[in-house]
């Protein structure tokens, strides 16, 4: 049987472990995460290098894409005028989940 | 084999997912109106904090010790409790949801190393969801109680319990996880001989003083007792516990009990349900099962929650798994008011087009007969006014003894009837909700105005 295509089960793979959550702040822009845009986080995901991460940073969720290099992180902005996170050494990081879509919502 | 999977401190952990500031810091969840606490992070019970410790008294612990309290969120515990269910029901072929952050499994028939499936299952709802667990494993629901208080003891106090056992699981550690059935009869008894006979499920503080009275201190020294000698003694309900810490499954559903704080009634169906009418057959059944328990115990409920779920075992079907809290305008153990909360939760909630395996209907936030404050006149043409919630408890009361003399379900609500649909007593959308909830975090899984937000 052809069924209509369903939005839901085609963006959200891991039901149990799917959230949303809005974005403030313009540090993304250049990934296409805009303020105001909602984000679709998948925490079954495992956070791979390049992927767009929610990260908490000093108790606050972040949205920044993950480069792991040599055991390093570094949460990169997708704006040249935000700056990276580099955590120090006596910083904890936590990948709180990967982002899978971005919804925008236009005034109509 | 039976497992008992629940999330720890569960409420302050549901919270701790979207405010990570919470993290490391005391926080207690507060009942109904911030009247008590119902909830503790293990930092706000090292600070002393007692279970259903009004807040006025540990009020002075938020300057002192940075204390911090939230107003219970519901929805957000409802939602959480869903995501956790359902990852849980795979550790086993059926799963019995006892109250919103603990199920029993049952294991028959899965083999294989136990320890190492629930590590798994374990991690897996601590990454999908954010929500810490512990599992308690053995061959009766009131060991796999007992097994899971043990390994939460385990992890949260170091020192009470040895902290390796042989042949149980690679590193030995009961913490998180704890199988009694892999364990020796000498280590099983180390363990019983160290843990307070007041932590057996179905052994209240009543009894426990009995016990204690008599000598009966630990667990050991009740499994000792010879089970008729406890009946005549004691009571049928004891010698059922005695006789299931010995190893004899004994307690079924019915003789279950009740967990604290809730009332809930789940089943699996016995063949996949689809159609909403059918649903909501078997939800009335349930809001008036625990409406007649929140009777017997002389209780109100201020909140209702309302599950449907897909079975994780059939991979052919679509899954499907949404629940609802539903706030009461004001606390109730009105059967009408319950059923029409719950029906209209399975409205909003019911997507055609699933097989549905499991349903039910739990009631949170509960306080005394009684205890509910007299409130302003709410202005709402619809609800009954007191007269009529006087009589109505009459009914209700002549509903319960009817239904005890004659078997359940002699007398019971047409449900769907234009009558109820009419009444609506309990249509009121969360923001009608005018409980005193000032601490109250965001609805942040329930409510699209309400998300948590992230720095971009």
């Amino acid at each position: 049987m052809v069924q209509r295509v369903d939005l839901m089960a085609e963006l959200i793979k891991h039901p149990q472990a799917s959230y949303l959550l809005r974005i403030r702040g313009e540090s993304m822009r250049d990934a296409g995460i805009f303020d105001g845009d909602v984000v679709l986080v998948d925490r079954a995901i495992t956070p791979r290098s390049g992927h767009v991460v929610i990260a908490v940073v000093e108790n606050e969720f972040v949205c920044k894409t993950l480069q792991l290099r040599a055991g390093r992180i570094k949460l990169k902005a997708a704006n040249p005028t935000y700056p990276d996170i580099v955590p120090k050494d006596s910083q904890t990081v936590e990948i709180w989940g990967v982002v899978v879509a971005a919804i925008k919502q236009f005034n109509a | 084999m039976f497992a008992l999977v629940d999330g720890n401190n569960f409420y302050v952990s549901a919270e701790r997912v979207f405010r990570p500031d919470l993290n490391g810091r005391p926080v207690v969840v507060l009942s109904n109106n911030d009247g008590c606490a119902i909830a503790r992070s293990n930092e706000a019970k090292a600070l002393g904090i007692k279970m259903g410790d009004p807040w006025f008294q540990i009020k002075h612990l938020e300057d002192e010790a940075g204390l911090v309290a939230l107003s219970a969120n519901f929805a957000l515990y409802g939602d959480m409790s869903d995501r956790m269910m359902s990852l849980v029901a795979g550790l086993g072929h059926r799963q019995e949801i006892y109250s919103i952050d603990e199920s029993f499994v049952d294991l028959t028939g899965i083999r294989g190393d136990m320890i190492r499936r629930s590590r798994l299952i374990r991690q897996r709802v601590l990454q999908w969801t954010g929500i810490p667990t512990c599992i308690g494993i053995g061959p009766t629901k009131t060991l796999a109680k007992l097994a899971n208080h043990i390994a939460k003891t385990a992890e949260r106090k170091l020192g009470i319990y040895p902290e390796q056992f042989n042949g149980h699981g690679q590193d030995g550690s009961i913490a998180q996880i704890c199988h009694l059935g892999l364990l020796s009869e000498a280590d099983r008894r180390t363990l019983f001989e160290r843990t307070e006979v007041t932590e057996v499920w179905g052994v209240g503080p009543r009894i426990g003083k009995q016990l204690k009275d008599s000598g009966i201190a630990t667990v050991q020294d009740l499994v000792r007792l010879d089970p008729v000698t406890v009946a005549r003694r004691w009571s049928v309900v004891l010698e059922r516990t005695v006789r299931e810490l010995q190893g004899t499954p004994c307690i079924d559903l019915d003789h279950e009990p009740p967990a604290k704080q809730q009332i809930a009634c789940t089943r699996s169906f016995g063949r996949p349900v689809t159609e909403q009418a059918e649903l909501a057959q078997a939800i009335t059944e349930f809001a008036s099962r625990t409406a007649e328990k929140l009777r017997r115990h002389k209780q109100q409920a201020s909140q209702i929650l309302t599950f449907v779920r897909t079975s994780p075992f059939r991979r052919q079907d679509q899954q499907y798994s949404r629940s609802m809290v539903w706030p009461l305008v004001r606390p109730t153990q009105d059967t009408a008011v319950l059923v029409n909360a719950a029906l209209e939760a399975l409205k909003a909630i019911y997507r055609p087009g699933f097989n549905y395996a499991k349903a039910g209907v739990m009631l949170m936030d509960l306080v005394q007969e009684g205890f509910a404050q007299g409130e302003l006149d709410w202005g709402e043409p619809s609800l009954p006014n007191d007269q009529n919630t006087k009589n109505r408890s009459r009914v209700m009361g002549a509903m319960d003894s009817l239904n005890t003399r004659y078997g359940r379900g002699t007398v019971k609500l047409a449900s769907g009837g234009t009558e109820h649909a009419r009444l609506n007593p309990t249509g009121m959308p969360a923001s009608r909700w005018k409980m005193r909830q000032e601490r109250r975090t965001p609805g942040y899984t329930t409510n699209w105005q309400e998300l948590a937000v992230v720095k971009g």
